[in-house]
């Protein structure tokens, strides 16, 4: 064989290669991310509200014992088993999270301090079973996961400073019984409700949020799992042209 | 060339061998000279990490010298590589070997006196450099064998010689900053006074993590239950950039967030209001007594294992016990 047919031989191999392992990581890769739906809100008077709940379970076949984000629908008001959304440019975002998971000690407890939102303060209620509410709209700056049992997650957009410790109903006061179906609904269920607000960047692109609570049971330190893993315990807002 | 297969006739018509060692000698003695020149005065400014910091600048310099102490091996070898290809190749109709340079004292008494001297001047300058710097950016521990740049002391106030302690902690997939000597407040900015000598003690709540500030020539492991000190001075006010640089989870590429140098007022004043804030918000006195390490499967507040707090359940019924698998 030539000198030039070996290397034309030897380059083909090599691109045979090359175009393997790119096809393996698009496939596998690509399609880990585009399984999970894109919840999409779009700006109604230069305002969206996003509207997320927090359950200890989850209504998957893979792994239904895994603690989990829902995103709701805007159109349908159907919750769907997502942690991606979109929202427009330079526009305020209210949120509103639903709160069913018990509480779960921060790690470090200085994310018990609302940070990024407007006014720097998170508005809370919390309800138990029975639909008795005994937290009503109390605004809050602080919700120390360490003196009380208040705290279920945290909604953190570290990009934009976004740091929101996610109220949990209180579980003594609920008798502990948690929301076992999902995705939850507020009746018959023990929940708090938090609602909050702050401005998406004018800057487009994907901003990742997630949990800052170590809530992977049956993981490491609670770090694995569901805290790894988009659609579950982290998520993606993509912020897109207004 | 085979000399025991030349005739001698043929050896006095050729004409006289030229002198190749002088000749790579010359040609090498100038382009290290002008290679040298080149990096120390051009490339040695622009050469990372930058000036921002006293470790900075004096990785800087290291890297330059090494690439001035490199460069004269790098030309030697590419200058040999390529003399013997131009001029000893062998020519047509050339099957002889070369003359054997076995037993030959001067090649092996160059050698070894050349790679003596290389490898003796990066032992002394190594050592020299990690000591007289006071900090190399890197992990010393908190008794280095340098003297320290400050002293340390329980407060900081500007314009002092009293080092400013700051607590790097990092977890999945966050950094965040204390200050002891400011009521042990916390902050996700990583602010600094120029001209002040920092004391790092970083550490990890979680899984083994990176501490590095680039520009700031500081790089230190973020372990848990360990307090991994490291020193520097910034000399330059600026923003800089934090990341971490040890692999640690599928964000690991998108853990980092930023820091400015400010003036010695300026940093005293943002670090009193940040103390303040925290303090009428309640947020000091929720987190734990600042400590050099922290065991986050304990409530210090409560002074009990997270696991024996009554009420607290957590998600799927339980935090993370000492019985968790490593997989699921």
């Amino acid at each position: 064989m030539s000198v030039v047919a070996r290397a034309a031989a030897l380059i083909v191999a090599f691109l045979c290669v090359v175009g393997l392992g790119a096809f393996v990581a698009v496939y596998y890769i690509g399609s880990a991310t585009t399984q999970l739906p894109i919840i999409h809100y779009t700006a109604s008077g230069g305002q969206v509200s996003v509207v997320l709940q927090e359950d200890a379970q989850n209504d998957s076949t893979t792994r239904p014992d895994w603690v989990t984000y829902y995103t709701q629908d805007p159109s349908t008001k159907q919750w769907v088993h997502t942690t991606l959304f979109s929202v427009p440019a330079n526009t305020k975002v209210n949120v509103t999270i639903y709160g069913f998971d018990g509480c779960t000690p921060l790690r470090n407890n200085y994310f018990s301090e609302v940070q990024g939102t407007l006014g720097g303060t998170v508005t809370v209620s919390q309800f138990d079973q029975h639909g008795k509410e005994y937290v009503t709209d109390k605004p809050m700056s602080v919700i120390n996961s360490w003196s009380d049992c208040n705290v279920g997650h945290t909604f953190a957009i570290p990009d934009l400073g976004v740091f929101v410790p996610v109220a949990s109903p209180n579980a003594q006061l609920s008798a502990n019984d948690l929301c076992g179906t999902s995705p939850c609904t507020t009746s018959g269920n023990p929940y708090a409700r938090e609602t909050f607000s702050f401005m998406s960047p004018s800057q487009t692109g994907t901003y990742r949020w997630q949990c800052l609570i170590p809530c992977g049971g049956g993981f490491l330190d609670g770090n694995g799992g569901p805290m790894q893993t988009l659609g579950w315990m982290m998520g993606e807002m993509d912020v897109v042209s207004a | 060339m085979n000399s025991s297969d030349t005739p001698a006739a043929a050896d006095a018509s050729a004409s006289p061998e030229p002198r190749h060692g002088w000749r790579l000698f010359s040609i090498w003695i100038v382009l290290s000279v002008a290679a040298c020149l080149v990096i120390w005065f051009v490339w040695y400014p622009h050469m990372p990490p930058g000036r921002m910091s006293s470790s900075a600048a004096s990785e800087q310099f290291d890297i330059a010298v090494l690439s001035v102490s490199a460069a004269p091996v790098i030309i030697g070898v590419l200058l040999y590589f390529v003399y013997a290809i131009v001029v000893w190749r062998a020519r047509p109709g050339d099957e002889g070997d070369g003359p054997p340079i076995y037993g030959n004292t001067k090649v092996a008494a160059t050698w070894i006196i050349g790679t003596t001297m290389i490898v003796g001047w990066l032992f002394i300058f190594g050592t020299v450099e990690l000591v007289v710097p006071a900090g190399a950016g890197a992990g010393e521990g908190p008794s280095p064998i340098f003297k320290l740049a400050g002293t340390q002391a329980a407060a900081w106030t500007p314009g002092g010689s009293d080092m400013l302690q700051v607590q790097v902690i990092g977890q999945q997939w966050m950094w965040t900053y204390r200050y002891p000597q400011f009521g042990g407040m916390e902050s996700t900015v990583l602010d600094l006074p120029v001209n002040t000598p920092i004391e790092f003690h970083v550490t990890s709540l979680d899984v083994i993590h990176s501490f590095w500030a680039y520009k700031l020539g500081v790089k230190a492991d973020a372990n848990p239950d360990v307090d991994n000190v490291a020193y520097t001075t910034a000399k330059a006010t600026g923003g800089f950039e934090v990341r971490c640089s040890e692999l640690c989870g599928i964000w690991h590429g998108a853990m980092y967030n930023s820091g400015t140098v400010l003036s010695q007022s300026a940093f005293q004043t943002w670090a009193a209001g940040v103390q303040s804030k925290e303090h009428s918000e309640g947020v000091l006195a929720a987190l734990p007594t600042y400590a050099l390490t922290y065991d986050p499967t304990v409530i210090p507040q409560l002074g009990k294992n997270i696991v024996q707090v009554d009420g607290i359940t957590g998600a799927a019924g339980y935090y993370y016990g000492s019985g968790d698998p490593v997989t699921p």
